[in-house]
C-alpha cells in the first residue's frame, strides 16, 4: 500500500480543490462588496444573507442529491407550495404543531416519492416527470386554496422562522444542521454510496447488485421531503402559506448547485460546494441591494454569474486533466 | 467483364496506439466481381474496409482507383469517388420514408432550403425498380423489414452512383428466402458492373456467391484465391494457420466438485437449450464469433436477461437467479467485456468501486464503516499489485490492466466462486495480459471456476481446461484441453 501521506494529500485537493475554488468566489465576492459598501460587512447583515439563503439552501440539498445521479427535479417549488398550503390548513385546522409539522414533511416525501416511481418503475426521463409533477403540484395547491394564502399562525410556529438559538437565527440552525447530515450522507453512508454510483455508471451499479430504483426512489423522495421542510420556514417567516410561494425555486436550486461544483452528467458533486453557491447567489442579491441597483439589472448580474462559475469551472477541471 | 482491377491497395498498414491492426495488406477488385473478404474476429477486415470507405485514415500504403492513385480522406470523400458500405448496422433514420433516407443530406430542392418531395419519391422508386426491388418509396423506415432496410441501404448506396459496394455480414439478420433474394439483387449488380466486397462468415454463402476470396490473418494478407477450386477445410486452415507464440502461463489446478450446472437453459435474448457443467478450479473457454450468444449466456447467468426455460443450479442446489443481486449473493461474479460502460464507476475512487457490490459488508444501518473498507481494499491493492498512487484515487486514471484488476478485486471482495470473465484482456497491453492469466491461475488454484468468454483464439486454448463453442445461441461443440484445435473450434463455430 501507499504511503499514508500520499494517499491523504491526493485525498484531500481531489475532494476540495473544487469547493476552494468556489469559497474564493465567494471570499472576493464579499471582499469587494464591503469595499463598496461597508455596511455589507456586519454581523447583522450577515446573518441577514444567511437567513435569506436558507430557502434556497435546503432545497438545493436535494436538488445536489437528484443531480448526482444524473437526475433533474424541476418539481421542488411546486411541492414547495403544495406542501405549504397543505401544512398551512392543518394548523388552522387545529392538528397539533408537530403533526402539522410532518403532515408538511409528509406531502414533499409523497410528491418525491411519486416522481422517483415515474423515473424508475415508469422509465420516464427525470424532466418529463418532474416537469409534470411541477405542473400537478402547483395546480394542486391553487385548487385547494381557490388561490388565496392561508395567513395567520400561532407565535409558536412563526418561532421556527423568527427565534434564535444562542442568537443565531433558528431557520440557519435547521439549514446548518440539514447540511451536517447531508453532508454525513453523502460521504459516509450506503446512500450516499449510491447516489454517486448510480451517477457516476447506473450500468456498473446495476451490474455489482445495486438496487437503483430503489435507491433513486429515495433520492427524489428526499428531494421531496426537503421541499416539504422549506414549505415550513417560508410559511413561518411568511406568516402566510401561499399558493404561489416557490416559484423558480427550481431554477435557483440547479444555479446553486452547479455553482457548487456538481456536474450536471452526474456522479460527482458535494453539499459543501452548493452551500457556497447558494450563499453566492445570496450574498449577490443582498450586496445589489444594497447597492440600490434594479432588480431588472441584478437578474442579468445573477446569469452572467452562473455562466462565468461553470465556465471557470470547466476551464478548470479541463486544465486538471 | 473486364480483368482490369477498379481498384487497388498496396502495402497497406494501420497502426492504432500500441497496435499494429494491419501490416503490409493488399487487396484487388476487379469490376462486377463479388470477392469475399475472410478471417478470424480481429484479423482486420474490418479496418481495411473501414479505410477504403473513409471512416479511418491508413497509416502508410497506396490506394489506386482505376490505376489512379488517391487520398480518400473522409466517408463523404469515398462516397463521390463511387465506394458505397453498408454496415451491419444501418445508417437509416427510422422516422423519415424510404426516398428521404436515400437523399439524405442531397434532397432535390426547389428553392434552397424547400425541398422537392416529388422529385425525391420519382427519383427512389426509379433506383428501386433498377434493383428489382418492389418497395413504396413512401413507407417509413422503421415499419420494414430488415431485408427491406438493407435494400434501402443498397438504394442508398446505388443512388451515389457506387461502383464499389462493401457490404459487411449483410446475411446475419435475413431469414434464408431473404438471403436468396439479397443475392439474386447482388447478381443484378454484378451485371451492371458493379464490383462487391462482401465479408462473411458463412462458408456456404461464400460458394454460393463469390468469384474470388481474400484471407486475412493477424492484420496480414494470407492470399487471394479463386473461390472455384477452393475446398472449406483449405479455407479454414488458411484462415487459422499459426503457432501458439505467444506464452500462456497456464497452470492446471485441481478440478473438484461441480459447482455450477446449467440445464435447458433458454432466454429472449436468443439462447436456445443450453446444458454445460463447471468445477471448481476449473477454466471454461466459451468460443464462438461475435454474436454467437456467448455474453447472452453470461448475461442470463448473471440474472440480467430474463431465463425463459431451463435451471441453473450452484453447488448442487436449483437458483432462481432473476437479478445481479441474487447472481451476486450465489458467488457469482461477472467482469463485463466493456470495463469502462460496465465494470467501473469512472469519477468514483479505486477504494468505493472495489467495495461497491460488497457495501452490505462495510455498513451497519446503512452507515459505511471507513475504516473496515480502508483496510478491504488496501489488502486487494497489496495482493493484486494495483499500481495507484492511492485508494481515493479516481479509477479513471488507471491503466487498462489496473482497472481491469480493480473490476477482480470487487468480485474477490464479494468472495465470489464462480467467475465470468467476457473479454478479459481485451484492451490491455501484452505485460497485464500475462499478469491477468496469471491471476486467473491464482484463482483457480484457490478452488475458484472460471468461464472465459474469448474471441482470441489463442487464449481459448492457452487458458481453457475445456472449451464450449457456441454459434446462434446453441452449443454447437464441447472439446477437453487435448482434443481442441483451432481447426475444430473453427468448424464449430461456422457450420450450419
Amino acid at each position: 500500500m501507499c504511503p499514508r501521506g500520499i494517499a491523504l494529500r491526493q485525498n484531500f485537493f481531489s475532494h476540495y480543490g473544487r469547493q476552494l475554488s468556489t469559497l474564493a468566489g465567494l471570499l472576493g465576492l464579499s471582499l469587494v462588496l464591503w469595499a463598496l459598501t461597508p455596511h455589507f460587512l456586519t454581523v447583522s447583515n450577515l446573518l441577514n444573507v444567511a437567513e435569506q439563503a436558507t430557502i434556497i439552501a435546503i432545497v438545493a440539498v436535494g436538488m445536489t442529491f437528484v443531480i448526482i445521479t444524473a437526475g433533474i427535479d424541476l418539481s421542488v417549488g411546486s411541492v414547495l407550495a403544495f406542501a405549504g398550503v397543505v401544512m398551512a390548513t392543518a394548523l388552522h385546522r387545529g392538528l397539533p404543531l408537530p403533526v402539522a409539522l410532518m403532515v408538511g414533511l409528509g406531502v414533499g416525501l409523497l410528491c418525491g416519492t411519486v416522481n422517483g416511481l415515474l423515473i424508475t418503475v415508469g422509465r420516464l426521463p427525470p424532466f418529463i416527470a418532474t416537469l409534470g409533477m411541477m405542473s400537478v403540484a402547483r395546480g394542486t395547491a391553487l385548487m385547494f386554496t381557490e388561490g388565496r394564502p392561508i395567513s395567520g399562525f400561532s407565535e409558536n410556529f412563526r418561532s421556527l422562522a423568527t427565534g434564535e438559538i444562542l442568537r443565531v437565527p433558528t431557520p440557519v440552525v435547521i439549514m446548518v444542521f440539514v447540511y451536517a447530515v447531508a453532508y454525513f450522507v453523502l460521504r459516509r453512508t450506503k446512500l450516499g454510496r449510491y447516489t454517486y454510483a448510480i451517477g457516476g455508471n447506473e450500468e456498473a451499479a446495476l451490474l455489482s447488485g445495486i438496487n437503483v430504483k430503489l435507491y433513486k426512489t429515495m433520492v427524489y423522495a428526499l428531494a421531496g421531503m426537503l421541499s416539504g421542510l422549506a414549505a415550513i420556514l417560508l410559511t413561518a417567516r411568511l406568516n402566510s402559506a401561499q399558493p404561489i410561494a416557490g416559484m423558480n425555486y427550481e431554477l435557483d436550486a440547479i444555479a446553486a448547485t452547479v455553482i457548487g461544483g456538481t456536474s450536471l452528467l452526474g456522479g460527482e458533486g458535494t453539499v459543501v460546494g452548493t452551500l457556497i453557491g447558494a450563499l453566492i447567489m445570496a450574498v449577490l442579491r443582498n450586496g445589489l441591494n444594497l447597492l440600490g441597483v434594479s432588480s431588472f439589472i441584478q437578474q442579468i448580474v445573477i446569469g452572467s454569474v452562473i455562466i462565468a462559475a461553470v465556465l471557470i469551472d470547466m476551464g478548470l477541471k479541463r486544465r486538471g486533466k | 467483364m473486364t480483368d482490369a482491377p477498379v481498384l487497388e491497395m498496396r502495402h497497406i498498414r494501420k497502426t492504432f496506439p500500441g497496435v499494429v491492426a494491419l501490416d503490409d495488406v493488399g487487396f484487388e477488385l476487379r469490376q462486377g466481381e463479388v470477392h469475399i473478404l475472410i478471417g478470424e474476429n480481429g484479423a482486420g477486415k474490418s479496418t481495411l474496409m473501414k479505410i477504403l470507405s473513409g471512416a479511418y485514415q491508413k497509416s502508410a500504403g497506396q490506394i489506386f482507383l482505376d490505376g489512379a492513385e488517391v487520398e480518400i480522406k473522409n466517408p463523404r470523400h469515398a462516397q463521390t469517388l463511387g465506394v458505397g458500405i453498408i454496415y451491419q448496422e444501418f445508417n437509416l433514420i427510422p422516422h423519415l420514408s424510404v426516398g428521404e433516407n436515400i437523399f439524405l443530406g442531397r434532397e432535390p430542392q426547389r428553392l434552397p432550403g424547400l425541398i422537392n418531395q416529388r422529385a425525391i419519391f420519382q427519383a427512389a422508386a426509379c433506383v428501386l425498380s433498377s434493383l428489382g426491388v418492389t418497395l413504396d418509396p413512401h413507407r417509413l423506415v422503421k415499419e420494414l423489414k430488415v431485408a427491406d432496410q438493407q435494400m434501402v441501404e443498397v438504394a442508398k448506396a446505388l443512388s451515389l452512383d457506387a461502383r464499389i459496394l462493401i457490404m459487411d455480414e449483410p446475411t446475419a439478420a435475413l431469414t434464408e428466402h431473404e438471403i436468396t433474394e439479397l443475392f439474386a439483387t447482388i447478381r443484378r449488380l454484378k451485371d451492371k458492373g458493379v464490383a462487391i466486397v462482401y465479408i462473411s462468415h458463412r462458408m456456404e454463402e461464400l460458394f454460393e456467391i463469390g468469384d474470388r476470396v481474400t484471407v486475412l490473418r493477424d492484420g496480414r494478407t494470407v492470399g487471394t484465391y479463386a473461390v472455384r477450386g477452393m475446398s472449406k477445410s483449405e479455407l479454414i486452415r488458411l484462415m487459422v494457420n499459426r503457432k501458439l507464440t505467444e506464452l500462456f502461463p497456464k497452470e492446471r489446478a485441481t478440478k473438484g466438485a461441480e459447482i455450477l450446472r446449467v440445464e435447458w437453459l433458454s432466454t429472449k435474448g436468443g439462447l436456445k437449450d443450453i446444458s454445460f457443467s463447471l468445477h471448481k478450479g476449473e477454466v471454461l473457454g466459451i468460443a464462438g464469433l461475435l454474436g454467437a450468444g456467448r455474453t447472452e449466456l453470461a448475461r442470463a447467468i448473471f440474472g440480467l436477461d430474463k431465463i425463459t426455460s431451463g435451471t441453473i443450479y450452484i453447488n448442487g442446489a436449483p437458483q432462481r437467479i432473476n437479478s445481479p443481486r441474487r447472481a451476486i449473493n450465489s458467488g457469482i461474479g461477472f467482469l463485463t467485456e466493456d470495463r469502462k460502460s460496465q465494470g467501473l464507476v469512472l469519477p468514483l475512487s479505486v477504494k468505493e468501486n472495489l467495495c461497491l457490490a460488497s457495501v452490505d459488508k462495510f455498513s451497519n444501518w446503512g452507515v459505511m464503516d471507513t475504516g473496515e473498507e480502508q483496510r478491504a481494499a488496501g489488502k486487494y491493492v497489496k495482493d493484486l499489485r494495483i499500481k495507484t498512487p492511492g485508494l481515493d484515487q479516481k479509477v479513471v486514471y488507471l491503466s487498462g490492466g489496473n482497472q481491469q484488476k480493480v473490476v477482480l478485486s470487487k468480485w474477490l471482495c464479494c468472495q465470489s466462486e464462480v467467475f465470468i470473465f467476457d473479454e478479459p484482456t481485451r484492451g490491455v497491453d501484452v505485460g497485464a495480459k500475462a499478469e491477468i492469466y496469471g491471476l486467473m491461475n491464482q484463482l483457480t488454484a484457490s478452488g475458484v471456476a472460471i468461464i472465459m468468454i474469448s474471441s482470441e483464439m489463442l487464449e481459448v486454448l492457452g487458458m481453457s481446461d475445456r472449451v464450449l463453442v457456441m454459434r446462434a445461441g446453441r452449443i454447437t461443440g464441447e472439446f477437453s484441453a487435448e482434443e481442441a484445435t483451432q481447426e475444430r473450434i473453427l468448424q464449430c463455430a461456422l457450420e450450419e
